[in-house]
């Protein structure tokens, strides 16, 4: 059976860093690795290969030249060949300009190579990008099948077919597809085996094949690189971190809390729901004295005098009419 | 190209620590087919120790290594000092103007490790990493049993010669019965922690100065009575902060050696120099500490020990060697291998090995101070007592209170009360003797 494992060389997220400044990723300095879900999808191709005598495992990855690396990797954990798309047209790419840049040199391949692919296997998403875009429009580009997201896998290569669990938010979907078909890996396939005395001499020794632009004359330049890109990335930021989590005892407490919130955010909105504790429901008419309710703005300054924990939620309050109101 | 599992080499060296990378760089020099197996993921990727080499080895081995190995600091001042309580007594020695040989640096192993086996990798050395040998394939039984090749889960090869240069802890020699189980009298453990500090902050708070460095070791109740001590070394932006605890007595002590290293970092006299600093690495080895009469037999029928795994390593609580010995260990390797292969007589190897680790200063030197561990061993007091009368003698003479002047000699015995006369003179006597 011939295989083909898709794979990426991406920096170690667990030692990213951003600049605070610019909000860009610290790249300098960041080890390489083969991106994790990656190296589900070649453990699943080996264990494709160790079952059918012959078979052959073709790791493809693009990206500079370091890249070679990663595909050493691979080779060193049992795949045949390593092919690396390297060019620098292919630079800046987006996901849709990166999957037909790779569904064409894997044409390529198939063609030089003389070699059919039956099973392209990527990893489900890429831990720099988290997209997880790149294996299906390959598979959309190549006009095969595709399950993405597979758990469990079984290949009958006498009836053409694999069998593949998929995993759902909620559950799981079993589909039986035909080959060729596209794989993406979760972590949940497989443990990726160690790398082997012999596989690794053989990675030291092994002469990676580069296939660059001028070796795909066929290929659409308007559709590669950054001018084939139309996803334009407006902004990087970092997340807020989030505040801490209060447990409150009841849905009062809860209701009156999230009006507090809400006044915190836009006072001139909620500030009528909201009362000061020692004061009647009906405070809100006192407003009328000197403050012009209508005037957000002075609306916002004389509230915001009182802290929000003196005020009780007028919601809470309501359903008791002529009682103290919400003061419980 | 296609895998041929029968290939066979001259030579395969076990461990690309600086032992076994010297070996490989030698031989793949005289055109010898070696073959490095490393088990990290990069070689130095898990090794560690304090931070110094003593580069007169490496100089013969690389000449230029100044120009190309990743060195953090030139040694040029030398700290000692004696801890009890919060006291502390410091003796510092600078120098400039020493001779190429007597050259020492601070280095990161992660980084000088990964360097020396890409030189031995650029020579013509098949450097294979991430990579562990589960087993060293032997022959026959007893005295004619024979080192044929390794193992390395269910990939075998086979190889005239295996370098053993597996550090420390010498599990392939044990597995393979060529070695007795470890003494753990003989043994202790390392703890490190790397902090970063910001370069101008390190040089100023250490007074140095350009590339110089400082090697600062430390003596006293850090270790909680323990044999061992505690040691600084000065990266280029960073220090190498830990200690060395003997390996025998740590369940007998009050606290775990992680405590005893943060105790140590946060001493009233270190604190200070850590301040602000980042940090970004803790690690643990063992270390062989047995010297000399801690060392297995060099080598057998088809195989040789180099480095910490032949237990090269000296400490003398002054000076703590270990990289140049296994560098020097592993030339004399390859020389050995080289005139075997010659004479095409591989069964002569051990004999030639041992020969010229014999006739080298590697020997010598660790002969000389043969006696030194035992020594360190059995004087608990150098550990406890000592570093007390020191500080309390310093206090004794640094201390004006107003309560009316005693003369200098009547302190001095007040304190040598304390052990007793006739204790100190005999300990004194034997220290210098095993020096």
């Amino acid at each position: 059976m011939e295989l083909l494992v898709c794979i990426k060389q991406v920096p170690d997220t667990s030692e990213i860093k951003l600049d605070p400044e610019t909000n860009n990723l610290i790249r300098t300095g960041l080890p390489s690795i083969v991106n994790p879900d990656d190296m589900h999808a070649l453990e699943a191709a080996l264990a494709v290969k160790d079952q059918y005598e012959g078979s052959r495992v073709t790791v493809v990855s693009m990206g500079p030249p370091q890249a070679e690396e990663a595909l050493r990797q691979c080779l060193a954990l049992g795949a045949d060949d390593a092919v690396l798309v390297t060019d620098r047209a292919f630079g800046g790419a987006d996901t849709l300009a990166t999957s037909y840049t790779i569904a064409s040199a894997i044409r390529h391949i198939q063609r030089t190579m003389n070699r059919q692919f039956q099973i392209i296997f990527c990893g489900k998403q890429a831990i720099d990008g988290d997209t997880a875009q790149v294996g299906p429009q390959i598979a959309e580009e190549l006009g095969m099948a595709q399950a993405t997201y597979a758990c469990e896998l079984s290949v009958d290569q006498a009836a053409q077919k694999a069998v593949v669990k998929r995993q759902h938010e909620n559950g799981y979907e079993i589909v039986e597809v035909p080959l060729p078909l596209l794989v993406t890996a979760t972590a949940e396939l497989n443990e990726p085996r160690q790398p082997g005395l012999w596989s690794s001499i053989y990675a030291k020794r092994y002469t990676i094949t580069h296939v660059t632009l001028r070796d795909m004359p066929h290929i659409d330049e308007s559709r590669i690189g950054l001018n084939g890109s139309p996803t334009r990335v407006r902004k990087v930021y970092q997340p807020p971190l989030r505040g801490k989590v209060e447990m409150l005892p009841s849905i009062e407490e809860g209701a009156k809390k999230v009006l507090e919130l809400a006044y915190h955010i836009k006072p001139e909105k909620f500030a009528h729901l909201l009362v000061p504790n020692d004061a009647p429901v009906e405070v809100a008419e006192d407003n009328d004295e000197g403050v012009d309710v209508k005037d957000p703005v002075q609306r916002a300054a004389s509230v915001e005098s009182v802290s929000p924990s003196e005020f009780k939620a007028v919601a809470a309050a309501k359903g008791d009419e002529g009682s103290k109101g919400g003061d419980r | 190209m296609a895998i041929d599992r029968n290939e066979t080499f001259d030579v395969i060296v076990v461990g690309a620590g600086p032992a076994g990378s010297a070996a490989a760089l030698r031989l793949a020099e005289q055109r010898v087919k070696v073959l490095l197996i490393e088990r990290g993921t990069a070689p130095g990727a898990k090794n560690m120790m304090g931070g110094r080499i003593y580069t007169h080895s490496l100089e013969r081995l690389v000449p230029d290594f100044r120009d190309r190995a990743p060195l953090e600091r030139k040694v040029t001042k030398e700290r000692i000092s004696i801890g009890a309580g919060n006291e502390m007594t410091t003796i510092e020695y600078s120098y400039e103007d020493g001779q190429p040989n007597e050259e020492s640096y601070v280095v990161l192993r992660a980084k000088f490790d990964k360097w020396l086996a890409e030189e031995a990798e650029k020579k013509g050395a098949l450097l294979v990493s991430n990579v562990q040998v589960t087993d060293l394939i032997t022959e026959g039984e007893g005295k004619k049993q024979r080192v044929v090749g390794v193992r390395c889960h269910d990939d075998e090869v086979y190889a005239k010669l295996v370098i053993i240069a597996e550090g420390s802890n010498t599990l392939l020699l044990e597995k393979a019965g060529l070695t007795a189980p470890t003494d753990p009298s003989t043994m202790a453990v390392g703890v490190k922690e790397v902090y970063k500090l910001k370069k101008e902050d390190l040089e100023n708070r250490l007074m140095l100065s350009g590339d110089d460095g400082m090697a600062w070791l430390t003596l006293g109740d850090m270790t909680s009575g323990l044999l061992g001590g505690g040691f600084i070394y000065t990266n280029k932006d960073s220090l190498s902060v830990g200690m060395v605890v003997g390996l025998e007595d740590i369940g007998k002590a009050d606290r775990s050696v992680d405590d005893m290293l943060s105790a140590f970092t946060s001493h009233p006299r270190i604190a200070p120099l850590l301040k602000n600093g980042q940090l970004k690495e803790h690690s643990a080895h063992l270390v062989p500490e047995g010297g000399y009469k801690s060392m297995p037999k060099l080598g057998g029928n088809g195989y040789i020990i180099v480095g910490d795994a032949a237990r090269m390593c000296m400490n003398l609580g002054y000076t703590i060697r270990g990289m140049d010995l296994a560098i020097e260990s592993g030339m004399c390797a390859a020389d050995a291998v080289n005139v075997a292969l010659r004479d095409e007589n591989m069964d002569r190897v051990a004999k030639l090995y041992e020969r010229q680790i014999k006739s080298s200063w590697l020997l010598k030197d660790l002969k000389r101070y043969k006696n030194m561990p035992k020594f360190l061993a059995t004087h608990p007091r150098i550990f406890n007592e000592y570093p007390a009368f020191v500080n309390n003698l310093m206090r004794d003479v640094f201390t004006v209170n107003g309560d009316g002047a005693v003369p200098m000699m009547k302190k001095i015995m007040r304190r040598v009360g304390d052990i007793g006369l006739f204790t100190l003179i005999r300990d004194a006597w034997k220290g210098v003797r095993s020096l």
